[in-house]
């Protein structure tokens, strides 16, 4: 096999003999001999004896890898390789039959059999092409992506493919969330989504902190003892500040649950829990409990985090194909990174993408030297969205209606290329409008999105598939989210980089949660409400603090005066 | 009152010898504390500077605002141990302990078992030797 493939030849295992290694071990294990002409039958997944492929949920950010260890290559192989055409080449052999076994949409025995194929496609929920992965490669393959609207190299498409594969995920089975592959550093999907639920149960908003005592009195629920809980604490909250974000949080949570399985601790947080890493990650579950929540009822932080999604995938879609591809193909880890350099790479006119993704990033932004290594566009944007309140209300029944006319069924169903046509029809919520546009919400999204088609095939693909997860919400959503865009759009070229962070990050959140059409606005300007509450306690804690210290100062002026009064005498005898 | 919340040595032979010089220190400490000023908690100087240097060795204070007190016992032939140097040191002492602070978990006055706090306390002393 591993002459076959070439491998021999190459001395290593390049991305496309790898998989052309696992295909001739399936071929192999199926009894067909092993040649390169067998990749093209159909082939069941090969079956490792070593990997829990089973019984795990491999989806989860496409950011995450699991710990499978081919999916590791795959994954990092992706990233890169799948720029080249000529991997894109050796995937379509084998994707062809991947594609049967990927077709049943909701197929959770379908995923789990295919751990190996975890780097071509992830959970197919029969959302969006999802595999819009930027790369071309996906592109090609998208047919499987038909039947399944398989995710493939998460990797390229991380927000798509986590948006899908949560997605898939939620409607598969979902197996005890303690396995893990062979890391159990990291967090599926429904660990995630579980983490997440909890969070919602003790703070109602995603962005928001859970405070010391309020995480305290809970993680000593889970009765560990008390060392250990500080310990997780000190290595979940990075940035120090004694309260949980909600990535923070569910690494946290990960950590404890790790624990009481008999996980030792480790002694440094494992990459897969940084905050940054699930910053990203969260944000996607988030957007997949969306889709299905634009069923049954919204949730406002879920919303946001759709919004967040969906802002991070219109703008990377809107980023030049290469620069977004590029960037999500660095790091199958690090979503954030990837989403945060794709928004950099955004041109400015898709900030107002990149403040919504701001505003997923609150915690982020409070930790500042955090929040900088996320995009600076992003910061500004929590800033602008702080700014945002006044506009919302008119919009949203324009887009209101607008979004009405969606079909989301139809987005949700079809394969990837349905689902970029069914793309089409609601741009405007979707699309944050230029700035340069600015004031048109519909011609600018409008623009927008004819743009995101533009990109042949990768970038928009990947774009696409984000935008569809977005669009997918709830008809109130794009309705909001425009309003958004739009007030954001507009806000975007006033704001200055340089602000204080913290206080725009609670005017941030006001904008965030999208809510139902029937209470949208009502429920914004609540949000928005409660979000400026919470700017201005922290504010306020903040001025105190400072009165403090200069309470401090005056005191230390009177001693030393009082000290010079005492002198004088002296010294004038 | 004054009993200590963590205590790391490096070397270790002599360990004791540490120990009480730290304890006798606490005394000088607290005599700078309060001769500084009637009024409380201003914002005087947190770095006490030289406690008091012996033949062997030098005794550095800090006090933070919270009224603990971090007490640097380093060795007198270790001249290239600028105050600057202790100063930032006892910065990153001060910045460790109000992370601690900041875990729910941790009740002040316990002593500290902050993984992170002793790889920070480690590093630095590796640092110095």
């Amino acid at each position: 096999i591993t002459e076959v493939c070439g491998a021999k030849r190459m001395g290593y295992f390049g991305p496309a003999q790898f998989y052309i290694a696992l295909k001739l071990i399936a071929a192999a294990q199926s009894g067909f001999p092993v040649r390169i002409e067998s990749i093209k039958n159909e082939l069941p997944l090969p079956r490792f004896v070593a990997l829990k492929n089973d019984t795990e949920v491999r989806y989860g950010t496409p950011a995450e890898f699991h710990g499978v260890k081919f999916q590791v290559p795959h994954a990092t192989l992706e990233k890169n390789s799948y720029k080249r055409t000529d991997e894109g080449d050796k995937q379509e052999p084998k994707s062809p039959p991947m594609s049967p076994i990927c077709s049943p949409p909701a197929s959770p025995s379908t995923y789990q059999r295919i751990p190996l194929s975890y780097g071509y496609g992830k959970a197919r929920s029969g959302l969006e092409h999802q595999h819009g992965a930027p790369y071309e490669v996906r592109h090609s393959t998208h047919q499987q992506d038909g039947p399944s609207s398989g995710n493939y190299g998460a990797k390229s498409a991380p927000t798509c493919s986590t948006t899908n594969r949560s997605l898939s995920v939620e409607r598969e089975q979902q197996d005890s969330s303690t396995q893990y592959s062979d890391d159990p550093w990291r967090i599926t999907e429904e660990q995630r989504d579980y983490y997440i639920n909890q969070f919602r149960s003790l703070q109602p908003d995603l962005n928001a902190f859970i405070s010391g005592s309020v995480a305290k009195n809970f993680f000593t629920k889970s009765k560990l003892p008390i060392p250990e809980l500080s310990h997780i604490w000190e290595l979940s909250d990075v940035d120090c500040d004694g309260a949980l974000t909600l990535p923070e949080f569910c690494a946290a949570f990960h950590l404890v649950v790790a624990r009481k399985n008999g996980y030792q601790l480790p002694e440094t947080l494992p990459e897969t829990l940084l905050p940054e890493y699930l910053q990203a990650a969260c944000l996607k579950p988030m957007c997949d409990c969306a889709l299905f929540d634009s069923y049954s009822e919204p949730l406002p932080s879920s919303q946001q985090a759709r919004d967040f999604s969906r802002t991070e995938k219109s703008s990377a879609e809107e980023v030049p194909d290469n620069s977004a591809l590029l960037q999500d193909g660095k790091k199958d880890d690090k979503q954030a990174p990837k989403v945060n350099t794709s928004l950099k790479t955004i041109p400015k006119e898709f900030q107002h993408l990149t403040v919504k993704a701001a505003a997923q990033e609150p915690n982020a932004l409070r930790a500042r030297p955090r929040s900088r290594s996320y995009s600076s566009t992003s910061i500004e944007d929590a800033m602008k969205k702080g700014e945002e309140p006044p506009t919302p209300p008119p919009r949203p029944q324009k887009s209101h209606s607008r979004a009405s006319s969606l079909d989301l069924n139809k987005i949700f169903q079809q394969n990837t290329q349905a689902v970029r046509s069914g793309w089409l029809p609601p741009p405007p919520p979707a699309l944050p409008p230029r700035p340069s546009v600015s004031q048109t919400e519909q011609p600018s999204e409008v623009e927008l999105h004819p743009q995101m088609n533009r990109p042949p095939s990768q970038a928009e693909e990947n774009s696409s598939a984000k935008k569809e997860v977005v669009l997918a919400q709830p008809p109130s959503k794009p309705a909001r989210r425009k309003l958004r865009t739009e007030a954001q759009g507009l806000e975007t070229p006033e704001l200055s980089p340089t602000r204080n962070v913290t206080s725009s990050l609670p005017a941030v959140k006001p904008h965030l949660p999208v809510q139902k059409q029937p209470s949208k606005q009502k429920r914004a300007i609540q949000t928005a409400i409660r979000k400026n509450k919470e700017a201005n306690a922290v504010l306020a804690r903040l001025n105190s603090e400072l009165q403090q210290q200069l309470k401090e100062v005056h005191k230390e002026r009177i001693a030393l005066e009082t000290q010079l009064e005492q002198l004088r005498p002296v010294t004038v005898l | 009152q004054n009993y200590p919340l963590y205590i790391r040595s490096v070397p270790t032979e002599n360990e004791l010898k540490f120990h009480y010089t730290v304890h006798t220190s606490l005394d000088v400490v607290d005599e700078k504390i309060s001769a500084m000023g009637k009024a409380l908690v201003d914002q005087r100087e947190l770095y006490l500077g030289l406690l008091y240097p012996t033949e062997d060795y030098k005794v550095y204070g800090y006090v933070t605002n919270s009224k603990v007190k971090f007490v640097m016992v380093v060795d007198s032939s270790n001249t290239a141990l600028r105050d600057n140097e202790i100063r930032s040191m006892f910065r990153k002492l001060h910045n460790s302990y109000t992370d601690i602070m900041c875990n729910p978990f941790y009740n002040p006055g316990d002593r500290i078992h902050s993984r992170a706090f002793d790889t920070m306390v480690n590093s630095m002393m590796m640092q110095v030797c």
